[in-house]
Formats: structure tokens, C-alpha cells, sequence
């Protein structure tokens, strides 16, 4: 058992947080890289192959100049995974990670996009009432904590949908409204990405379950052989609808569907969509009962 | 068809482009937001410094000042479009404005203006905000300062690009035939196969 004092733990945590933030904006993972490489090498269509061209050229200026892949620094999204051993409590770490996600922004400096929602009054730090938003798991026996930064950006958050469908309607009506959703989005959320959708649930499950989805990463199936099949068909009906990058046409997109299903009620048939733009942020960290940070650049 | 224009610029330069050619830029082009606007038009400001020949980018970009009182480039980005489309009339009919630049494209409802007046929409690649600021040579100018991050730009560039001509001065808009075709395939095949 460590003997780590909780202070020191809850800075560990800080430290992460900031770290991650700003890890997450500069360098994206390695299966994004390559989803776009492979992405780009496939395009057909001259001005979509154009577009992947610079997506990729950015991607290399941003790891020359160490700057930001993207200006929007979006809304500091955490998915965290607390094992029920681990000596800090959630309360302690939502406030270092909040505390980290302000630091990094005046520290850094990072723009900071967080506004009162009536007033429109800015913070300055990208924190306000709610904001990071975090998303828990509880895992029983064991004394680690995992923590993944995604910074999302307004514009692909922008295209998000639900629709309560009817259960006799099925597996149909929700291939339907994911194509519906993807197409009318158009050009407006930095296409290709990754479109990350929630099935089941209630409504708000749903779409904490298509939040949880975009941060997985490309080339991860579902668990479930019925949901993986139905990340199969969608990734494949969506790509035939050539709406391209940037929605100026051509075979690219999506780059990846990613479906996470929640049992749900006889009458209900709940679907959510989360798109996340090609510049998928996300990074991720692994803390040791004792304070030991591990940066992951897969998870 | 790719096209190299130095901005400000002639309303024939635009008038020769056409849906789907590519452009670079050179020279000057100025970034504008959603409080420039609203000052200009709902508030009736004129602009401190002319538009006419100009392309225009919606972009609030990320800058240090420094102790001189200019500004330096950090990361300089574009946004969407489209929630400024009903800018597009004064934009061109008035201020003579050439170019509107952003991502995701303006309503179909600007392509009206677009043609009666001379002007195209240029789509610039959403998120590649690193690369793009390699292309901003420098901040030349800054007014209304007082909008930060939303004031009135100006940009000196080199290589500024690629833009993609997503709606032209001739009634065409590469967004509208991208939606047509994709509804299209839903409704003779897409849909069958679900
Ligand atoms: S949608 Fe994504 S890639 Fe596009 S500007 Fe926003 S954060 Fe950047």
C-alpha cells in the first residue's frame, strides 16, 4: 500500500492534466497518423486527395513548430477510470483535473473558449460551472487511476444528434439517422473523422455513450460481435455517400465508426451522434497508487 | 484548374473562377468574424481601412502582443462559415469585397449575391491552422481592437493555401452538388441495403 500523501497524489493528478491538455493539441495519436496516411493513399477524388494532402502537411508543420494542431482548443473533455483502491478520492481528482486544465491554459497560454451560457461571459481559463466535463468508471480491485484528456472543438460538437426512435423501426430506422445526420452535416465538422454514436440507454445515456465512443481509438472494434458488425455496415454505408473531406466531395467520410450500446427499455430505441472532427485530440496517462505517471500515446 | 491571385484583386479575376479550381494566395487578405460584422453592418461602422478588391477570412486568431504594441502570429485558424452568410450582400455590393474565406461554406442563399455582384466563396482546409500560419508572413494592421480576438485584420501572406472555389460567381456551389449526389445515393441504393 503506498504511504504517498494525498496531496502529493492530487499534484501528480494536476500535473497530468495540464500535460495531457496540451499533449493532446500538439500531437496526435499514432492510429490517427495513420488512418490519415492510409486515407490520403486511397482518395480518388482530386480535390478530396487535395484536401487529405494538407491535413497531413499539418500534421507535420504542427510537430516541426511545436504549435497546436488545431486553433480551437474546444472544451476539456476527461474520460477517467478510478480503481476503487486508489488512494485519492473523485472528489480530489476532479478538482485537479480542473485545476490542471486552467493551469495549462495560463501556463501555456492556450485560447480559452469557455463562456457563461446566457451572458456569454468568458472565463479566461477554459473552467467554469461543470466544465471540464468527466466521464467515470469505478474498476473493482485495483489501485491505479487512468486519465484521458480530449479536447473537443465547437465545430464538430456543433453536429450532434439524437432521436428517440421506435424500437419496431430497429437496427434500420438507426442506420438511417446516422446517415441522415452525416450527410446533412455536410462540410461543417472538419470531415473525415470519427463518428462516434450511442445506442440504448435513455437520452442522455446515449449520448454520454456516443461521447465515449469518438474517444476510442480508430481501429478499435467493439466488444460486442452485434455492435461491431454495425460499426462494419455504417463505416461502409457512409463512405458511399461521397460527401469527401471538408464535405467537397470524394471516398473519405469517415475514418472510423466507433458504436457503444447500453441495454434499454421494451419501448424505447434511442440513438445519439457525436462527430469528432479528423483532428481527433485525445492523450492519455496512467497513475500508480504512488504517484507514478505513465504517458500513453495509444490508449 | 489552379489559380496563383495577389490580393486585393479585380472583380474579373474572380469572375474566371469556377467551382472546384484550386487557388492560392498572395499579397493581403483581412480576417473578420462575427463582431466585426455585426459592427459594420448591424451597428453601421464603417470599416477603418477600405475592403474593396479584398479577400476576407473568418478567422479569430490566437496572437501575443508584443512590447511595441504589434501583434505576432501564435496560431492563426478559420472558422465555419455558414452563420455568417447573411453578410454576404454588404460584403460584396457594398464594400466591394472579392473573396470570402472559411470552412464549411455559406448558406445556398449567398450564391444570389455571389453572382449579382462578383464574388466567390474559397474553402480552406478545416483545423490545418499550424500549416496556415506558416503562411501568415505578418500582422500588418489590427483595428477595433477592442473585439478581441474578433477585430478587424490584416494579413500580409505568402502561399496562402490551398483554397478550394466552393461557390463561384456563376450560380455554382461544389457544397449544393455534394448534397444533391449523396441524397441521390441514399435514395436510389444507400437506403435499400440497410
Ligand atoms: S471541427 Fe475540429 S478540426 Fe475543425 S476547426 Fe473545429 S476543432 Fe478544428
Amino acid at each position: 500500500m503506498s504511504t504517498m500523501a494525498s496531496t502529493d497524489l492530487a499534484t501528480a493528478v494536476e500535473d497530468a492534466a495540464a500535460h495531457l491538455y496540451v499533449w493532446a493539441l500538439k500531437d496526435i495519436p499514432q492510429d490517427l497518423r495513420d488512418a490519415l496516411r492510409d486515407a490520403m493513399g486511397r482518395e480518388t477524388h482530386k480535390v478530396g486527395k487535395r484536401i487529405l494532402e494538407t491535413i497531413n502537411t499539418n500534421v507535420s508543420v504542427a510537430d516541426e513548430q511545436g504549435n497546436l494542431v488545431c486553433q480551437d482548443t474546444g472544451i476539456a473533455v476527461f474520460y477517467a477510470r478510478v480503481g476503487e483502491r486508489f488512494p485519492l478520492h473523485p472528489a480530489r481528482i476532479e478538482a485537479a483535473l480542473r485545476e490542471g486544465t486552467r493551469r495549462a491554459t495560463l501556463e501555456h497560454p492556450l485560447r480559452s473558449n469557455t463562456v457563461h451560457t446566457l451572458t456569454r461571459k468568458a472565463t479566461g481559463d477554459n473552467t467554469g460551472h461543470r466544465i471540464p466535463h468527466i466521464h467515470w468508471e469505478f474498476v473493482p480491485d485495483w489501485d491505479g487511476l487512468d486519465v484521458k484528456c480530449v479536447p473537443k472543438g465547437s465545430g464538430s460538437e456543433n453536429m450532434s444528434f439524437l432521436k428517440m426512435l421506435v424500437p419496431a423501426d430497429g437496427v434500420k430506422a438507426i442506420k438511417r439517422f446516422v446517415l441522415d445526420s452525416i450527410v446533412g452535416a455536410g462540410g461543417k465538422p472538419c470531415p473525415p473523422g470519427i463518428v462516434g454514436v450511442g445506442i440504448g440507454g435513455s437520452a442522455d445515456l446515449a449520448m454520454h455513450l456516443a461521447k465515449e465512443a469518438i474517444a476510442r481509438p480508430v481501429g478499435t472494434q467493439n466488444a460486442d460481435p452485434d455492435v461491431a458488425a454495425l460499426e462494419t455496415d455504417l463505416f461502409g454505408l457512409l463512405n458511399d455517400t461521397g460527401v469527401g473531406p471538408m464535405g467537397l466531395g470524394g471516398d473519405t467520410t469517415v475514418l472510423a465508426v466507433h458504436v457503444e450500446q447500453a441495454h434499454t427499455h421494451i419501448t424505447l430505441n434511442p440513438v445519439a451522434v457525436n462527430y469528432q472532427c479528423w483532428a481527433a485530440r485525445r492523450a492519455s496517462a496512467h497513475v500508480s497508487a504512488a504517484g507514478d505517471v505513465d504517458y500513453d500515446r495509444e490508449a | 484548374m489552379h489559380h496563383e491571385i495577389t490580393f486585393p484583386t479585380h472583380e474579373a479575376t474572380v469572375r474566371a473562377l469556377h467551382a472546384g479550381d484550386t487557388v492560392t494566395i498572395q499579397g493581403e487578405i483581412v480576417g473578420i468574424r462575427d463582431a466585426t460584422q455585426i459592427r459594420i453592418f448591424d451597428q453601421g461602422q464603417e470599416p477603418p481601412f477600405p475592403l474593396g478588391g479584398a479577400a476576407l477570412l473568418h478567422t479569430a486568431p490566437n496572437v501575443r502582443k508584443l512590447a511595441d504594441g504589434s501583434y505576432e502570429p501564435m496560431c492563426i485558424g478559420t472558422t465555419t462559415s455558414a452563420r455568417m452568410s447573411r453578410f454576404t450582400e454588404g460584403l460584396i455590393r457594398d464594400h466591394g469585397a472579392r473573396a470570402i474565406m472559411g470552412k464549411g461554406g455559406l448558406l445556398p442563399e449567398a450564391l444570389e449575391p455571389l453572382k449579382a455582384h462578383g464574388g466567390v466563396y474559397l474553402a480552406i482546409v478545416g483545423g490545418a491552422a499550424a500549416l496556415e500560419t506558416t503562411q501568415i508572413e505578418a500582422i500588418e494592421q489590427v483595428e477595433w481592437e477592442d473585439l478581441m480576438p474578433e477585430c478587424l485584420w490584416r494579413f500580409r501572406v505568402r502561399d496562402f493555401g490551398p483554397l478550394i472555389v466552393g461557390m463561384d460567381s456563376h450560380g455554382e456551389s461544389l457544397y449544393e452538388n455534394v448534397q444533391v449526389e449523396a441524397r441521390k445515393r441514399l435514395d436510389e441504393s444507400i437506403y435499400a441495403r440497410l
